[in-house]
């Protein structure tokens, strides 16, 4: 999914393709279609009007079949059987769109409409401890989601970055680079719950290594450390994947000047590589972020859920908004409204958060762009 | 993570000058340890899930619930898990092409731009989310409406009709189905889209020369040139369904078993979901066993995977236009 976007123009491909005379047989175009759509329209409510019933679905099911069918019919009267085909094409690829719409802005309203019941300052400051019943809050899922989420990028960015730097400036096509290439692919393709399943695995084993102690994480082998671990897996395909797609658009040119100017390797890719590229890099970089803060599955598994604040990932369970509101919803305490509305909360701060990193990837993306390639 | 030994010498470097030539050799370093732990995470993920799989086979089988056995176990959890991606393939696919072809081809250019960057967003919505949703809103919709209309209008076909009585909760196969095609169809749609759009233009134009319609277009020139990039976008959301987790785990009502029907309570449990629900209450052996069928789900995907990659790799013959 890159972030370029269509270089075609819409004029391209004109309205009224080949194959008709307009001399000898009519047009659909303007007017005409948006009869049939309004038509349509009106018929599923009329549809409904005489079933006596409100019925959403039913109505669109029968305004867009209806859409289908008259677009068909009329323009083959009308035009000839071919722009009925191009036609009717277009009324399928237009209603299935419409279609679509719904589901998708079904759960941006709900999370909005459902989150809204506790969107306010108490559920963003308080945590869960010794919260029975309504109250409490997701301070201590937020603070843990935040933590999880920085160390993985601290992990994932760097690991990220140096494997693209290496695929793009340092590989020559060699074997190595071809097997870190289709792992990549592979890595993108692990599922996230055994990503958690593979960080709980690495630290029941690191804790039973004495040396290791240091990263001991306690009882039932949980903490955010191990989290950040499982995110990490997840993340660092994506960063690879991205940088590498822009490090490779640098113009070979400026690599060439300036290695004829007696600049060393390293510092041409830091001085005139990575800043042509910064733009993509960080937006994509930024995206990878929006993808993992939302994990729950590797969290569940890793990091667990508590009442409290825990600041301390190398210790102990922490709480992280997905699992938070997995959890309320799933083991909702007495009355369970309350729990239910806590898990709506949380997930509409997810999806804000989301939304958040996405807005800053657009802006990163317009203002670093070098000004040479705008 | 990126703390690293001695690194490795740069021999092959055409720019060996003494200037600098530390930093050199240090920024190789760090690039080739980066590139190196990818091959060495990859392996310890399968190294270290195998050995904390491996005790189910050799453990006391008594402790565990059942026979024992563990593909009895797993058995019925991939069927789940292959079902259940397949029917939300079945249902997201076409729709999917259809709408990345209005991104791609009918929606004005301003409008189209929203549209790929509101479908991008959708993608990156959390799991949680659309299974609070689908449980929310989606279930209760569903399974009053269209529930009792399939079976008794569809039920000549299998898996629609059933003896059992229909799941009141819409806590069944059919609804995490849905739930699951609206997951992937950004995916499939954003990737599409994409390889639509990189039809190249003179196809586009030498097919509107011959005076063929838009449809045409699309058949002649924008379809036979994405096939591939369609295919293996829908295996990635294949994968992603595979891999699925709270969705499933918060809608579905599980049982052990392989069941076809799709409107009933008692549905087949995917890989994914049986861990979610059963790993925070289990120990022990039980564990192991979890963990182990977290590979078989690891196995699952990276075939899928490894076919969407091939698919893509195949291209258009004539792509170099």
């Amino acid at each position: 999914m890159s972030l370029t976007t269509s270089t075609l123009e819409p004029d391209l491909v004109p309205d009224d393709g080949g194959g008709r005379d307009p001399m000898t047989s009519g047009s659909l175009d303007g007017a005409p279609m948006w009869g049939i759509r309004l038509g349509s329209i009106a018929l599923g409510l009329l549809g409904y009007v005489a079933f006596g019933s409100v019925n959403w679905a039913l109505w669109a099911v029968i305004a867009l079949a209806t859409y289908m069918v008259a677009t068909l019919l009329v323009s083959r009267v009308v035009e000839s059987p071919r722009q009925a085909t191009d036609r009717f094409a277009a009324a399928v690829m237009t209603s299935a769109f419409v279609v679509v719409l719904f589901p998708l802005f079904s759960v941006v309203w709900t999370v909005i409409d459902r989150g809204s019941n506790r969107f306010d300052w108490e559920f963003y400051t308080s945590s869960m401890r010794g919260v029975i019943g309504e109250g409490g809050g997701g301070y201590h899922a937020i603070v843990g989601t935040l933590i999880v989420t920085a160390l993985t990028a601290a992990f994932a960015i760097p690991f990220g970055l140096f494997t693209a730097i290496y695929l793009v400036e340092y590989a020559d096509g060699g074997r190595f680079a071809k097997a870190v290439t289709s792992l990549v692919d592979v890595m993108t393709g692990i599922p996230s719950i055994v990503a958690g399943l593979f960080a709980y695995a690495l630290f029941v084993v690191l804790d039973d290594v004495p040396v290791l102690t240091a990263l001991s994480t306690g009882v039932g082998h949980r903490s955010g450390l191990a989290g950040a671990v499982a995110l990490t897996l997840l993340m660092t395909p994506v960063v690879v994947r991205t940088s590498e797609e822009m490090l490779r658009l640098v113009p070979n040119e400026l690599r060439e000047a300036s290695y004829a100017l007696g600049v060393p390797r390293w510092k041409t890719i830091l001085k005139v590589v990575l800043p042509t590229a910064v733009s993509g890099i960080l937006t994509g970089i930024v995206l990878a972020i929006a993808r993992v803060i939302g994990e729950t599955a590797p969290l569940l598994v890793t990091v667990g859920i508590t009442a409290d604040v825990n600041w301390n990932p190398f210790e102990g369970r922490m709480a992280t908004l997905p699992v938070f509101a997995y959890n309320s919803y799933k083991f909702p305490t007495l009355p369970p409204e309350a729990s239910i509305d806590r898990a709506w909360a949380a997930a509409l701060t997810l999806v804000i958060l989301v939304v958040i990193l996405f807005s800053i990837a657009r802006i990163l993306s317009s203002i670093l762009k070098p000004k040479g390639l705008k | 993570m990126t703390t690293l030994e001695s690194p490795p010498s740069d021999n092959d470097s055409a720019f060996d000058e003494p200037v600098g030539k530390a930093g050199d050799k240090v920024f190789f370093g760090l690039s080739f340890g980066a590139a190196a732990l990818i091959l060495i995470t990859l392996a310890a993920v399968a190294f270290f899930l195998f050995i904390q799989g491996l005790p189910t086979f050799t453990g006391d089988g008594t402790e565990l619930d059942g026979d024992g056995s563990f593909f009895a176990y797993v058995g019925p959890l991939v069927f789940g898990t292959i079902y259940l991606s397949c029917i939300a393939l079945l249902l997201a696919t076409p729709v999917a092409i259809a709408v990345a072809l209005y991104i791609s081809h009918y929606a004005p250019r301003k409008v189209a731009q929203t549209l790929g960057y509101f479908i991008d967003l959708l993608a990156a919505i959390p799991s949680v989310v659309y299974g609070l949703w689908g449980i929310t809103v989606l279930a209760p919709v569903i399974s009053t409406s269209m529930f009792p209309w399939l079976r008794d209008n569809l039920g000549f076909i299998p898996v629609f009709g059933s003896d059992v009585a229909i799941a009141q909760s819409g806590r069944s196969t059919f609804t995490v189905g849905v739930v699951l095609a609206v997951m992937v169809l950004p995916i499939i749609t954003a990737i599409s889209r994409e390889v639509f759009l990189q039809t190249p233009r003179l196809h586009e134009e030498a097919s509107l020369a011959l005076g063929a319609t838009r449809w045409e277009v699309i058949r002649q020139a924008v379809i036979p040139y994405g096939r591939s990039g369609v295919i293996s976008g829908a295996m990635l959301g294949l994968g992603r369904a595979l891999g699925e987790t709270m969705a499933v785990a918060i809608i579905l009502s599980p049982a052990r078993g392989y069941f076809w029907d799709v409107l009933t309570a008692q549905n087949s449990n995917s890989i994914a979901s049986n861990i979610a629900l059963q790993f925070p209450e289990s120990s022990g052996l039980e564990v192991n066993r979890l963990i182990a069928t977290g590979l078989v789900l690891f196995l699952l995907t990276f075939g899928v995977n490894a076919i969407a990659r091939r698919v893509a790799n195949a291209g258009f013959s004539g792509a170099d236009g």
